[in-house]
């Protein structure tokens, strides 16, 4: 008998860019599959082993009736959710759809938009069941997926930095892109795990993993647009992206000129 | 102590080449991404010269400076802090054995660094963070072998930057004692050299073997002058007479929230203050269990999870984690270590993203008890 732990991999609205970190991490993958059994995961295999699972990666938003209730029964399918990536974790760059009108947009889109059956809103998986565990970026960091399963197997919690993405800038030495050449950041209002990559090529953080704990946007969009000189318009657009759903993104979104 | 020489550029270069040659890695300012940054160089040519930084809350910006001065310019984001203290350091791991648990530490081999351009400020926190981590019993021992093993090249600041406010905290713009060499730049449009005094056996060693002339009193009496006139030049100013006791009478003061509202508990702060010390330590093990190792990164009062313990964060607010920081910088970091917390390097007012100024909001607390 295969005494592994089930784990299968389920997708909703999203890019599946999420789930192919996992397929990702090549040189891990073999021990990945000695210590897991990989039982649903159509980006990898066809094969669908039935559940109960007992580790369900779950990417993607709600954007759909359909997809409301099929999240319901992978919740009971499965022993331990654990969402990865922006569009489960916040709803995802879809989720810009909250600010303005689904019926519009489907008129303007589609020839016949009577076809269309969705939702009005794109929401985080969390806002309809459960969650275990979220692991957040746009696309999730696949070797803090890794270390998710493998805090996991391990019975323990994961060791994944809930502090700014500052942290990880100065801890490699990165000069601030914000100081030093006065370009807005979001890198102290956003969750960490990137490693500061777009700092280490110059560029400022884009906010990919989402607020981080008591982010304070709005002192940063007020620094932005007086210090900096930035227009109010592109401080807004900067909330506005994979993450604009999750509070307070959303708020300072929306932030009157 | 012995006559201070007086050296040429050249000579600097041979200096940092002899160090080299005798086992150090050099590390010292450079020039990347817009900044001045600390690194590893091979010599003279590798340090900024000519260029300045101009600094202010929140606000660094790389200059020409008109001249070819080598340490024309005050500290950047980076401090030695990184080669003594790294931000991430494996303390052990242990392979999975059934008989006994043998955790393998990593060999104690450290690094022979010589520091090159150590300002006044910065030596002054080695110190502090030498008191901090400790040579004792419960010392940190690889600190202690790093800052041992470490050669100093101290720099007596010959100009003073917009955030700088050594002068307030007694740690500058001369370097105090623990450096091997100080010395002072001389750049005019006619010349350029370094008055160097030995402040160790070592380096007043590796003075002779550089056998360069003894500096002339009107050199030294210029070096002097330069730097004392520095003094004078501070960007800042911190009143330090009953600090500690002004905050620590403050501690309900609404003033905190305020600066809550402004502050993004980025945590910049603390990482680029040279004297800042909290680390977490965290276990990883591989995905089979047969391998775990035990990290120490650099943590943060700022940060979530930091005063975590049984049923939640205890400082969890922004406007607690901001007085957790000042209050233990500059008022109750005296009863634990014997000093102020900060020697004014002004750091973390140039590097918060949002300019909060750590002298301005003392003084803020300090006007308002005196208007309450
Ligand atoms: S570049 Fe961005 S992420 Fe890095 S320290 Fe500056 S503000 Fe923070
Ligand atoms: S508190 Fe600020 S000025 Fe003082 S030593 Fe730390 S970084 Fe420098
Ligand atoms: S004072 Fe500035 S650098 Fe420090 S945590 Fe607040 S915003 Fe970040």
């Amino acid at each position: 008998m295969d005494l592994r732990p089930k784990l299968a991999v389920f997708k909703f609205a999203s890019c599946d860019g999420c789930q192919l970190s996992l397929l990702d991490c090549e040189d891990e993958l073999l021990a990945l599959a000695a210590s897991i059994e990989i039982a649903n995961f159509a980006e990898a295999s066809s094969a669908v082993i039935e559940g109960p699972y007992d580790l369900a990666l779950v990417e993607g938003s709600i954007t759909t009736p359909h997809d409301a209730d099929r999240i319901l029964e992978v919740r009971r399918q499965s022993r331990v959710l654990v969402t990865i990536g922006a569009c489960a974790t916040a709803g995802g760059i879809q989720a810009l759809r909250n600010f303005g009108s689904v019926e519009e947009y489907t008129r303007i889109v589609y020839a016949k938009p009577s076809y269309i059956s969705t939702l009005a809103t794109s929401t985080p998986i969390a806002d309809h069941v459960k969650v275990d565990y979220e692991l957040r970026g746009c696309p999730v960091n696949k070797h803090q997926l890794l270390e998710v399963i493998s805090a996991f197997l391990n019975h323990r919690a994961p060791r994944v930095a809930a502090h700014s993405v500052c942290v990880e800038c100065k801890a490699r030495g990165i000069t601030c892109v914000m100081v030093a050449r006065g370009e807005p950041c979001l890198g102290p209002v956003t969750h960490a795990g990137c490693g500061a990559l777009c700092p280490a090529y110059d560029r400022p953080c884009f906010g990919c993993y989402g607020p981080k704990e008591l982010a304070n946007p709005a002192a940063l969009g007020e620094w932005a647009r007086t210090a900096l000189g930035a227009d109010a318009a592109t401080v807004r657009r900067q909330f506005q992206t994979f993450n604009a759903w999750a509070e307070p993104f959303r708020t300072e979104g929306r932030r009157d000129d | 102590m012995t006559v201070p020489s007086l050296l040429t550029t050249a000579d600097l270069d041979r200096l940092i080449r002899m160090l080299a040659d005798g086992g150090y890695t050099c590390v010292g300012p450079a020039l990347r991404d817009g900044a001045i940054v600390y690194d590893e160089i091979g010599g003279v040519a590798d340090l900024p010269a000519g260029w300045t930084d101009v600094q202010d809350a929140g606000r660094y910006r790389l200059e020409r400076r008109g001249d070819g001065a080598l340490f024309g310019y005050n500290v950047g984001a980076h401090s030695w802090k990184k080669y003594l203290f790294p931000p991430a350091e494996q303390l052990w791991r242990i392979p999975r054995a059934t008989d006994t648990i043998r955790p393998l530490t990593p060999p104690q081999h450290p690094v022979r660094h010589a520091f090159i351009g150590v300002r006044g400020c910065d030596l002054a926190a080695i110190g502090i963070q030498g008191r901090v981590f400790g040579h004792g019993e419960h010392g940190d021992g690889r600190y202690a072998a790093r800052r041992d093993a470490a050669f100093v090249v101290a720099v007596n600041c010959t100009m003073a930057g917009g955030t700088c406010f050594c002068t307030s905290m007694g740690t500058g713009p001369a370097a105090g004692p623990g450096y091997d060499l100080a010395l002072t730049e001389l750049v005019d449009a006619d010349r350029h050299g370094f008055v160097v005094d030995a402040g160790s056996e070592r380096g007043a060693a590796l003075l002779e073997r550089l056998a360069c002339p003894a500096a002339g009193d009107a050199e030294i009496a210029d070096a002097r002058a330069r730097v004392d006139e520095t003094a004078g030049r501070m960007g800042r100013t911190l009143a330090t007479d009953g600090l500690r006791e002004v905050l620590l009478r403050q501690l309900d003061s609404p003033h905190w929230d305020e600066v809550g509202e402004r502050c993004l508990a980025c945590a910049n702060c603390t990482l680029v203050c040279p004297t800042c010390f909290c680390s977490s330590v965290e276990d990883v093990s591989d995905l089979d269990g047969s391998h775990a190792e035990r990290w120490r990164r650099w943590d943060s009062c700022f940060n979530p999870g930091f005063s975590h313990i049984h049923g939640g964060e205890v400082r969890n607010s922004t406007g607690a984690r901001y007085r957790q920081w000042l209050t233990h910088k500059l008022a109750t970091w005296h009863d634990q270590f014997g000093t102020s917390g900060c020697v004014g390097c002004g750091r973390c007012v140039t590097w918060c993203p949002v300019g909060i100024d750590l002298t301005a909001e003392a003084a803020r607390l300090r006007e308002r008890e005196d208007s309450a």
